[in-house]
């Protein structure tokens, strides 16, 4: 099965279908990496590009890791190379990666819309790995593979998105993906870090952690860009914890199976206490691990041509 | 001599078709089976004749920004969108703030020679927003009205001043409404598709509570104004309610304003970003609303000509603006006409008023008038391309729509300057 987009810019928009494949190839890919197969010939004439104009650790090497394992020629372009530098435009960069036969450009952009922007001007595939506030899809496709793979299910799932959901890329990404799957979600941030009209796509939003925390199945918090606070956002750090922490008080309202999830790095004692990072129903390592097979699932399916499909 | 046979004439007040008899730049005889040895004929049968449409809010970018556009081309896009007559906004680079300025760009529209140019000078000395600028010298030398357009005037004391300096001269202010604090880094409507997108978001109130101040100016001062490029339904019934009580408030709105709204931003195109912002579909109803009651007593373009280099970037980065001339009487055409705007109100809100509003000439077709014609298929639908764009500027959200009606003469001062080949 092929997606049915050229590029991967967002979740919206993506299908059940598609997102299921993604999600049982990865299941696949998996169980590779399990059993310790850590080289794999199926990418092995594909050149890849990640072309990041944001730092990135988390994704960027998952991504590099996902392309090695499966044998592709990996490269990296980051915003403080030369050309870039010197003031490229983002159109000139992409096109003198595809003159250079690049197959898919993996890409970060603080500005939202710079992925989907080039992917329209080339003929290259761009997966998108985070642009400004809008969608950051292969985290919240590792995200859904993570509940998936320790509650069995994804529809009819409750999940909380707690944090600022505003900047979030994650959430927006998660959103739709969920929402797809035949989840419910739950949004919950402070009324200034909170998507105005958000409710508008079928999720509910709330400013009660309690109330968005009752009963879920995946309490997910976001990190909280610290200087949030400084440009007016918030009043102080401690009102934050204080009113969205999540911690063991709150946490006892969700099901007994709750996981516990992050897309990192934490900021420990704000978004989330301690004891809940380290707690045993938090998966937020298991997420980086999930994030290599996911990553190796997508860009097989994305390197296959048509005929190639048996 | 020119002999324009047939057309359907719409002024502001009626419709019929006649023969237009042009003879030294003026309309010498309307009147039925009129014939006249040597004359230039146009055959308007099937075509629609409104008075020269002029467009009060345009940037043309001379001097200074020659690569966006220029007097020569920025006046071919004009007649070949019909309009007679354009008023040109002074945030050029030097800025129109003083006559020498005036002068300049009077002298090249002279030269170019296609429509009528009448320039606009700055309220403050380059939109600097703090000392006046001699609106009594830019006056003197032609300037129609004062404007720091593309900027607002953010202090209200200044704009105090402004108002009550403007009044002695009996000059008329027209004003960008914005409070660039709220707007912040915003670079479209804030609303469901800003935060679908992950766009910053510019909520309406910059607009609004900048309109609300200075109406409220206005009325306390006894001021005369007009509001550039309204969006919002708030701003259009602030407008409303203010002429409802006598204040002295004109305002215009734009084609894009009414065509688009802010769900066109999907897919990040650029040419979708201007400023005020692409708004709701409700605030599209507005303006036509608007527009339909008398709120509305300009239509404008506010062509605002970018390169493309300015505009082929990620959308956080491109320059606001869209280029409009080309695009304004096919938009009026196609999303008006159908919504029960009739081509009086057209003729109206683009030539009529405009000319009462700027005390310049045109806005109607009577024996011994100018001779400023727009002549236009009504009917003819079309698909809006690149290619029919001769401005500088190419950025247009309407590039691959259909859009019917289209400027296939236009008459200025008795000439023929525009034809369609």
């Amino acid at each position: 099965m092929q997606l049915i987009n050229k590029d991967l810019v967002g979740l919206e928009g993506v299908s059940a279908e598609e997102i299921a494949h993604i999600l049982d190839s990865a299941k696949s890919m998996k169980d590779y990496l399990q059993q310790g197969v850590k080289k794999m010939p199926q990418l092995q004439n594909k050149s890849i590009v990640t072309l990041f104009y944001e730092n990135s650790t988390r994704t960027k090497m998952s991504f590099d890791l996902a392309g090695k394992y499966l044998g592709a020629s990996m490269s990296a372009i980051a915003a403080s190379s030369s050309s870039i530098q010197k003031g490229e435009t983002l159109l000139d960069t992409g096109r003198t990666l595809e003159a250079r036969g690049i197959d898919i450009i993996i890409m970060r952009h603080p500005m939202s819309g710079a992925p989907e922007f080039l992917g329209r001007n080339i003929s290259a595939r761009v997966i998108n790995a985070g642009d400004g506030m809008h969608e950051h899809p292969t985290q919240a496709l590792l995200d859904m593979y993570t509940m998936q793979e320790k509650l069995g299910r994804l529809a009819g799932l409750k999940v909380a998105i707690i944090g600022d959901i505003l900047h979030s890329r994650v959430a927006r990404s998660n959103l739709h993906g969920l929402k797809t799957m035949g989840a419910d979600v739950t949004l919950c941030g402070p009324g200034t870090l909170m998507p105005v009209e958000i409710e508008k796509t079928g999720v509910k939003v709330t400013y009660d952690i309690r109330e968005a925390v009752k009963d879920a199945d995946v309490v997910m918090g976001l990190r909280l860009q610290l200087e949030r606070q400084k440009s007016g956002l918030l009043p102080s750090l401690r009102e934050y914890n204080e009113l969205f922490g999540v911690n063991s008080e709150v946490l006892k309202l969700a099901k007994p199976h709750a996981l516990i999830m992050h897309p990192g790095p934490v900021n420990r004692g704000v978004e989330m206490d301690t004891d809940i990072i380290d707690h045993d129903r938090s998966v937020i390592t298991e997420q980086v691990t999930n994030g290599v097979a996911v990553r190796m699932a997508l860009l097989y399916i994305m390197t296959r041509k048509k005929e190639d499909i048996v | 001599m020119i002999l324009i046979k047939s057309g359907k004439i719409a002024d502001a007040e009626k419709t019929y078709t006649a023969d237009i008899l042009i003879e030294n730049g003026k309309i010498k005889q309307i009147g039925e089976n009129l014939s006249a040895k040597g004359a230039e004929e146009i055959d308007a049968e099937g075509l629609t004749i409104i008075p020269g449409m002029i467009d009060m809010h345009c940037h043309l970018r001379e001097p200074g920004q020659e690569y966006k556009e220029d007097i020569l081309s920025g006046s071919k896009a004009a007649v070949k969108g019909g309009f007679t007559s354009i008023v040109c906004m002074p945030n050029t680079d030097p800025v129109i703030d003083n006559a020498g300025l005036i002068a300049y760009v009077q002298e090249r529209a002279k030269k170019v020679g296609l429509c009528k140019i009448y320039p606009t000078g700055a309220i403050t000395t380059g939109l600097g927003g703090t000392q006046l600028t001699e609106m009594g010298e830019l006056k003197a030398a032609g300037a129609v009205a004062f404007t720091d357009d593309g900027k607002p005037v953010s202090s209200g004391k200044m704009m105090r001043n402004a108002l009550n300096y403007a009044k002695c001269l009996d000059a008329l202010l027209i004003l960008h409404e914005e409070d660039l604090d709220l707007r912040a880094d915003g670079v479209m409507n804030e609303g469901y598709y800003s935060s679908m997108l992950g766009l910053r978001g510019i909520n309406r109130a910059a607009e609004e509570s900048m309109i609300a101040r200075d109406i409220a100016l206005a009325e306390s001062l006894k001021c005369r104004i007009h509001i550039a490029h309204v969006s919002t339904r708030g701003g259009f019934d602030m407008i409303k309610k203010a002429k409802a009580r006598g204040v002295s408030v004109t305002c215009e709105t734009m084609p894009h304003y009414f065509s688009a709204d802010d769900s066109w931003v999907v897919g990040y195109d650029s040419n979708t970003k201007v400023n005020p912002p692409l708004r709701t579909k409700d605030d599209v109803a507005a303006a036509i609303e608007a527009i339909k009651d008398g709120t509305v007593d300009a239509i404008a373009t506010d062509h605002a000509p970018h390169h493309v280099d300015e505009k082929d970037v990620e959308y956080d980065i491109a320059l606001f603006g869209i280029s409009g001339f080309e695009s304004a009487l096919s938009l009026m055409v196609t999303h008006l006409l159908p919504a029960g705007v009739s081509l009086n109100k057209i003729a109206e809100l683009t030539s009529k008023n405009p000319a009462k509003i700027l005390r310049i000439p045109g806005g109607s077709i009577a024996e011994g008038e100018p001779a400023d014609l727009t002549i236009f298929d009504e009917n003819e639908k079309y698909v809006f391309t690149k290619a029919d764009m001769v401005s500088r500027g190419k950025n247009s959200p309407f590039i691959g729509r259909e859009l019917v009606g289209k400027a296939k003469y236009t008459v200025v001062d008795g000439v023929i300057k525009y034809k369609e080949s």
